[in-house]
């Protein structure tokens, strides 16, 4: 029988190429953010230099830690809020809305981001809203809500749901079985949402530029008001730090769901 | 069954807290964009009305025929821009969705190929640069493409260019940073239909004597045409409003609309101009989203 279902040379090559090109840049960078030589081109030996300017750097520091508290704070309201959704929306059968309700919370997955941004300011702007942590926190939460019920409502969808129905047949009502069973299984799940709305947060730079007030910039639009006069060393530096906090959470994450699937469902877009 | 039903009643309760938080901050703000962008008098600076002027040329006619002064003349140039600006980044946004598209799908099939274990960690390194920051992905690409940077060294020491080429602030840098963002968007919906597909189908073609090519062809990308939808969408419609990319790594003489819009709200402080070139840009991606919204609906009603 002839078997071509196998790996071909191609395949492999594909994969090859394509992993190279996700990875070599982030790399290259990284690699670089600890040259000694102010010429970013220019290899002088590894130094910790640009880290140490950056420590230095108060502004930088700032902006970093408004963007901490900002992607804490709206991780976790995204995440009691897009876990509400996943079971409203994979639970709750047909109720009145819900086409408009599934519909709203999908959309900001793919909405232009200067779109949601700039409606978002003009909400806040006829609110007389001051401008600063809470509006883009407010912003980073609608942006992130929709990952979040996507991851969650993905693991309910794998879930057996004899189990609650078991719970419920054994005499618990709806909600003792749900937070008892249900809740139990879909925490690694919830868990991976609340670390991809954080990184998102972390990420964002369209949206908090339009909702932030003076004198409030989160690390993205510090790092691209830089970015924009030229690459900079130090840049490389803040850059690494940030990808190695982001790598601290996915190995969380995924801790996390190794904790929980040992089925290997859920392929949602994230 | 009926305690199913019973479970559902406060399930639909759970909907409330993110049902109102959608309407205030999703739906709401988008009544006030349209309220500003239409709106001439109350909170524009220059006191003209934008919209009409962008969607209809009637009014720019009229607006020619009557007195033709500065201000008219000055929004028949800027309605050019806005014009250029949307068929660009249309046209941006299609040819890179082609090119992530030509990239992705070896990709995303060399994946499904993989033995059952190496499929999850395969999965795993396509989306953990997704949990990179976008500015730094791009800013790394900066890195690489600037005048004197790794590209044109290796280009150089190669023998393959005689002097370093400009590719900072060119059209080519720019679809680099989009696919190399975006490429995740396009393999994992492509990955998750073609992993789902059965070898039998692929075999059963080979054995009834089809080449290679012809198995693919006729067999394999049809019954992933879900998945092309899906991974289509989810890069297209971002990619049309795209801002970060275009404006770091593309050159400044032709500007996508999200740029347009950025300059109008950040630089010229025009915040009329900027919501309706918002409500246009919805208008343009109205197809497109309801498109994905019914995919992506159909896509959770089989997964329940």
């Amino acid at each position: 029988m002839r078997r071509i279902t196998r790996l071909s040379r191609f395949n492999i090559a594909s994969l090859a190429l394509g992993l190279a090109f996700l990875y070599l840049p982030i790399l290259i960078l990284v690699i670089y953010s600890f040259n000694a030589s102010r010429l970013v081109t220019v290899w002088g030996g590894w130094s910790l230099r640009w880290y140490h300017e950056f420590f230095n750097d108060r502004a930088m520091i700032e902006a970093a830690w408004m963007s901490l508290r900002v992607a804490v704070s709206s991780a976790t309201i995204a995440t009691l809020l897009g876990t509400l959704a996943a079971v409203a929306l994979s639970r709750g059968e047909r109720f009145r809305g819900r086409t408009l309700f599934s519909g709203m919370l999908y959309a900001p997955l793919v909405m232009p981001e200067v779109i949601t941004g700039l409606s978002l300011l003009l909400l806040f702007v006829a609110l007389n809203a001051e401008r600063g942590f809470w509006t883009v926190t407010i912003a980073h939460t609608t942006l992130t809500m929709c990952f979040v019920a996507v991851v969650v409502q993905s693991r309910l969808g794998s879930l057996d749901r004899s189990l609650e129905e078991a719970a419920m047949d054994l005499g618990c009502d709806p909600v003792r079985a749900f937070i008892s069973v249900t809740l139990p299984l879909i925490a690694p799940a919830i868990a991976a949402g609340w670390m991809l709305a954080f990184t998102l947060s972390l990420d964002d730079l369209v949206i908090a530029s339009f909702t932030t007030g003076p004198g409030s910039a989160t690390l993205p639009i510090r790092i691209y008001s830089e970015v924009r006069l030229g690459v900079k060393p130090e840049i490389n530096a803040i850059c690494t730090l940030v990808i190695a906090l982001i790598a601290v959470v996915i190995v969380i994450a995924s801790l996390a769901s190794k904790l929980s699937s040992s089925q290997g469902e859920s392929a949602a877009p994230l | 069954m009926s305690s199913r039903r019973i479970f559902a009643r406060p399930a639909r309760f759970a909907a409330i807290a993110p049902y109102v938080w959608m309407v205030l901050f999703f739906m709401v703000p988008f009544a006030f964009v349209l309220k500003i962008g239409l709106s001439q008098t109350a909170i524009a600076q220059p006191p003209y009305d934008p919209v009409f002027d962008l969607t209809a040329g009637w009014d720019a006619l009229r607006g020619a025929f009557a007195a033709l002064s500065f201000d008219n003349f000055k929004l028949l140039v800027s309605d050019d821009i806005y014009v250029f600006a949307y068929v660009r980044s249309l046209t941006v946004a299609i040819t890179a969705t082609v090119l992530l598209l030509l990239i992705g799908y070896p990709i995303a099939y060399g994946m499904a190929r993989l033995p059952r274990r190496w499929q999850a960690v395969a999965m795993v390194l396509v989306i953990v640069p997704f949990w990179t920051s976008f500015l730094i992905r791009i800013y790394a690409w900066i890195n690489i493409l600037q005048h004197d940077g790794l590209l044109n060294q290796i280009l150089l020491a190669l023998h393959l260019v005689s002097r370093p080429v400009v590719w900072l602030s060119t059209d080519s840098a720019m679809y680099i940073g989009i696919v190399y963002s975006y490429l995740p968007f396009m393999i994992l919906p492509l990955y998750a239909t073609l992993a789902k597909m059965e070898p039998v189908l692929e075999e059963a073609a080979g054995d009834l004597g089809a080449p290679p090519w012809q198995v693919f062809w006729l067999v394999t990308f049809p019954l992933s045409l879900p998945g092309v939808g899906a991974g289509v969408l989810l890069c297209f419609i971002p990619i049309v409003g795209e801002f970060v990319i275009p404006d770091l790594l593309a050159g400044s003489n032709s500007l996508m609309i999200g740029q347009t819009l950025w300059l109008e709200f950040f630089t010229n402080k025009d915040w009329p101009v900027a919501s309706a070139a918002a409500i246009v840009l919805l208008v343009v991606l109205l197809v497109p989203l309801l498109l994905y919204e019914r995919l992506q609906k159909r896509q959770l009603e089989h997964e329940r």
